[in-house]
Formats: C-alpha cells, structure tokens, sequence
C-alpha cells in the first residue's frame, strides 16, 4: 500500500516535471522535436524524453558528470546513434544561487561536459551544439535545494535538421 | 515613445549667466559625504515661482522634483512650507536671512519659471543662511517643454554639488530589464527611465530573452545579451532608432557580460566556447575581437578602469569566484578579493576609487565595496540575492537587484549610498533587474 502509493506519487512528480519544462522542448529557439510522438515509440522524441531521460543533473557549482548521468548519458547516446535524423542542443543550466554572469559560464561548462561524453560515446560533434541558460530558465521555483538540485541540469533538446546556426 | 526618447538625448541644455544680486562666495555650509551623513541637512526649497504666463502647475512639478530629488539623496531634509516665516514672492528680492535662521534653515533654494512657447526657462538661486550670502551664482536651463524634469534635475545637480563639493548624479537615466510573468516563464525586456522612474519606455518586445544590459556614456547605444537567435549573443540598440545589429561574430561561441570602455569606443565581453568562458575586447564599430584571456577557468563579468587602462574581472582560477585587475590590454592578473565567501560582478567606479561587487557568503549576497587595491571592503547590503552593482554617475550612490525568495520571487531595483546608507527601492512598474546607470546627461 504504501509502497504502491509511493510509486505513483513519483511517477506524478516525473510527469509534473516533463510537462513543466516549457523551455525544454521546441520553444528554445532551435525548431526542435521536442515531445513529439508516443512515448511507447522507440524512435520517438517522446521516448527519448522519458524513457532514455533528457537531463542530467549536477552537484553545486560542479559541472562534472556522476555515476547517473554518465549511465543517463550512455542510454541517450545510444538513442542518438540510433536516430540519425535528430541532432540536439545541449541546454546548460544553473540554480539560482551565484549571480547572473557566474551562472551563464557555468551553464555552458556543463552543456559543454555533456556534449564531450556524448561525443566520447560516438555520437557525431556536429550532430550537438550547446547553449546556456544560466539561471533564467528555472523548472522548479522554490527557494530551497530540494527546487535547486532540479535546476542544476543539462538537457538533451531534440531536434530535426542542422543542430542550429 | 521613439521619438522623446531621442529628444530627450538631444536636449541641448544652455546654461546662462544671470546678474546675481550679490558677489558670489563659498560659505560654510558644506556636507562631506565621506563621512557619512546620518543627520539630513535641512534646507528650504521656496515654492518655484512663475514668470511670463507659465503655469503654476508647471512651476509646482518643477520644485516638487527638486525636493525629491535632494530628499532621495539621504544628504537634505526641506522644511516644510507651512513653517516659512517670509514666503518668496519675488525671484530678485533680498533674502531676509534672520526669517530663515528662525526656521533653522541652513540653505535655501529660490526659483522661477517661465514659459516662452515650447521653450521652458528655469531659474534658481542657492543661499548660505548663515553665512549670509549666495552660495555660487544664479543660473538657468532652458529646454523644451517635455523635458521639464530633467531642467528641474539639473537644478538640484547644481544644488546638490554646490553643497557637497562633488558631481550630481540627478540628471542620468537608468537602462535595465523589465520583467513579467512567473518565475519559471519569466519574460524579459529592455526599458530605460529617469534615475528616478520617471519617462520609462521599452526597448525591446517581451518575446526575446535579454539580460544585462549597458548605456553609453552619450545615452545613445546600448549594449545588451539577447537570445534573439536561440544562443546567448551580443547586440548593440541605438536607442534613438532602436535599431539592432549583432557586436560580433566568433565562431561556435557565446557571448555575454558586455560592457564600453570609458570614452565608448571599445565594448569588453566574455565568450564561452567548448564550456570555457573567457574575456574579449574589441572596437564597437566592428573589427576582429582580441582575446585577453586563455585559462581554462571562467572569467567573466569585465569592467574598466575609468582611465581605460586596467581591467576588473571575475574569475575562478583560483577554485571559486574572485576578483581580479589585469592591464586592459590583458597580461597578468593580480587578485584583489580575499575575504570570506565568492565575489563576482565588479564594477569600477567612475571616480576611480572604489570597485563595486556582489559577494555571497553563508548564503546570502552582499552588495560591498573595496578599493582597487583590494582593501577597506566595505559591505553596504545584505539579502537573499542582491546582485548586479553599477554606479551612480558621480560614484556616491549604487544601484543593484534585490530579488526575493521562493515561487512568487521578484526582483526589484535598490540603490544605496556608498556609506551603507539610505537603502531604498527604486521605482519600477513591475519586477525589474540589471540596472545599468549612465553618465550625467549634457
């Protein structure tokens, strides 16, 4: 009971979180795929979203890369080498503690971490391309590290054609 | 909106030279900032009076923007006008001082308006009341009716420096982000307003992210980041034509944290290439950037001397954010910060004696300042986040962004003297960040 309880409360909160993520999906500029297809699709934007996971997140201050998101990484390489007709943009982000212009270059170390172990798994360089958003483009808004630890991420945005200007 | 904002740059303000009714000289009524001021010095600011048919209304404005604007100065409190002993009803009449001494007035501000078609005409005078003389001569501003307020600047400009010895800062505008919308779809765009709040309009249209933007020393460029093209970019606006072209163009890079060199011939930046962000300089009119730095850290957030020939920045070569000075053609950088906590933003002043900075320390933000040689840190704020620093055009006063915490989190604009003192909000209509202050107008 509790158990059972437990698991749809975090299926809730994982699907609260996708649905929220607005800048995530085909709004950052690139003309992405973002969400689109069923996620029971293998080859699906969908299902690279959720199944594969798009994000990775980091400690503070910190842009390397922990056991989960290199093992997150992995999966989304594979998916990538497998899909050949995506290319991505790399969105760094950071929480809000540090100030705006700190953020931005942290932002852009960690999308670019996430861009060199996709590499390093052979995905092709110039299917990737890295953007940062500092601390503008927060998903979770309290003020506390549980909403922090959510902010501290790099997204794997899909998209179709070039990987942006 | 275009078209006062480019009158307003355009102003041509004369100042002339009315015959005062006595020889001018330098009383002892004096405030050093330095000291901090902690009682407000009391003056009279008589009623404006009106000459030549200008509107009574007109003249009220024109005064009540003079007592704000040394009242907001945290240095002046007026007295008020129900308390005058012998009201002013003539600009040219002798002063009866003993009536102003009563009133424990040390200064007294006299004034009149005219109107001449679409041309304004205000005059003033400053009085020592003890020491029973002008303070300096009388002048007057002319400029066309819709910019009534910055004639009314101007004059507490000269009020204001008359009696501290230093520039004025009233006479200024102030670039920064207006914001809209929740925090996590924030909307952002480019407004500029009076130092004061007044006259704002917007630059740019809510759809495109922007951030941190830079006046000219003139008012008529602004430097900002935009994400126009889905990566982080700089552009130039005129603020007249609201044109916009990009700075640079370096290849697979970001680029951010824009600011001009002193005499506005040079714009410094920080681009992020391959995760590693560093400083740039290159000539505003185009050309290729000089790279001014190589490490492997982050450095950003540059800022020049106001002589042009040193750099400060933000680095974290040593493990966490600090400050640094370089010579502005790059070369080796000396650390300047050493206290506790990480510091970032800096900002030199325009007098040249302090660097401004945010500092975050046992998580909360400071606003603080230290001389460029690194010591006399000073903390002047503390918060949840306060951030972004820029200086008051004659170095006394800052103005930053103090957001406040959790979901329904806004930030707002706060200026404070350089003593530590007279902390408060700046008005915006809504949720605002990353002021950036100019120079006095001409």
């Amino acid at each position: 009971m509790t158990r059972s309880l437990l698991i749809a409360a975090c299926c809730a909160v994982f699907a609260l979180g996708a649905c929220t993520d607005r800048f995530g999906g085909p709004g950052s500029g690139t003309g992405g795929a973002g969400t689109a297809g069923s996620p029971s699709d293998p080859s699906s934007p969908a299902y690279f979203q959720q199944a594969v996971g798009d994000r990775v997140l980091f400690a503070v201050d910190e842009s390397t890369l922990n056991a989960a998101a290199r093992a997150t990484l992995t999966e989304q390489a594979r998916w990538l080498q497998a899909n050949t007709a995506f290319t991505a943009v790399i969105e760094g982000h950071a929480d809000e503690q540090g100030t705006r212009e700190y953020n931005l270059a942290l932002g852009a170390r960690r999308a670019s971490s996430v861009q060199e172990f996709l590499v390093s798994q052979g995905v092709a360089a110039s299917r990737l391309r890295t953007v940062t958003y500092g601390k503008e483009r927060p998903i979770e808004v309290c003020s506390t590290e549980a909403c922090y630890a959510q902010n501290r991420r790099a997204v794997t945005v899909l998209a179709t054609g070039g990987a942006g200007a | 909106m275009t078209r006062l904002l480019a009158a307003a740059m355009a102003l041509a303000l004369s100042a002339l030279l009315p015959v005062p009714p006595a020889q001018a000289q330098s009383g002892p009524l004096r405030i050093e900032i330095t000291e901090g001021v902690i009682e407000p010095l009391p003056i009279a600011i008589a009623p404006f009076l009106t000459e030549g048919g200008a509107a009574a209304e007109l003249a009220q404005d024109i005064t009540a923007v003079i007592q704000a604007d040394l009242e907001g100065s945290g240095l002046f409190r007026a007295i008020p006008e129900r308390a005058f002993i012998s009201p002013i009803t003539s600009f040219d009449s002798p002063v009866q001082y003993a009536d102003w001494k009563a009133i424990n007035a040390q200064g007294l501000v006299t004034g009149s308006v005219g109107v001449s078609g679409d041309r304004i005409t205000v005059s003033f005078r400053l009085f020592d009341i003890f020491a029973e003389a002008p303070l300096g001569e009388g002048l007057q501003f002319t400029g066309t009716g819709d910019n009534w307020r910055r004639l009314a600047h101007k004059v507490a400009d000269q009020v204001y420096s008359r009696i501290t010895g230093e520039g004025g800062y009233f006479d200024s505008r102030v670039v920064f982000v207006a914001e809209t919308g929740p925090k996590d779809a924030r909307e952002k765009r480019l407004a500029v307003m009076d130092y004061d709040g007044a006259n704002l309009s917007y630059l740019t249209d809510p759809g495109t992210l922007v951030l941190a933007p830079r006046i000219s020393a003139d008012g008529g460029q602004v430097l900002y980041t935009s994400y126009a093209s889905g990566f982080p970019r700089i552009m130039l606006l005129d603020t007249g034509s609201l044109r916009t072209r990009t700075l640079e163009n370096l290849p697979d890079s970001m680029t951010f944290s824009p600011r001009f060199s002193p005499d506005g011939g040079t714009v410094l930046f920080s681009s992020s290439r391959g995760g590693n962000t560093d400083l740039y300089s290159m000539a505003i009119g185009g050309g290729s950037p000089t790279r001014l730095t190589e490490a492997p850290s982050i450095e950003t957030a540059p800022s020049y001397a106001p002589d042009g020939s040193q750099i400060v920045f933000e680095s974290d070569r040593s493990g966490s954010p600090q400050l640094y000075i370089m010579p502005a053609g790059g070369g080796e950088a000396r650390r300047i910060s050493f206290g506790p906590g990480r510091y970032g933003t800096p900002v030199w002043s325009p007098r040249g004696d302090l660097i401004a900075f945010t500092k975050q320390n046992q998580g909360r933000f400071h606003i603080g300042v230290m001389r460029p040689d690194g010591s006399g840190e000073r903390l002047l704020t503390a918060s949840f986040l306060d951030e972004s620093p820029t200086w008051s055009p004659n170095g006394r006063v800052v103005m930053f962004t103090r957001e406040t915490a959790g979901a329904g989190g806004a930030p707002g604009l706060w200026s404070v003297d350089i003593t530590g003192r007279n902390l408060k909000r700046v008005p915006t209509p809504g949720a605002a960040s990353d002021p950036a202050w100019s120079p006095l107008l001409d």
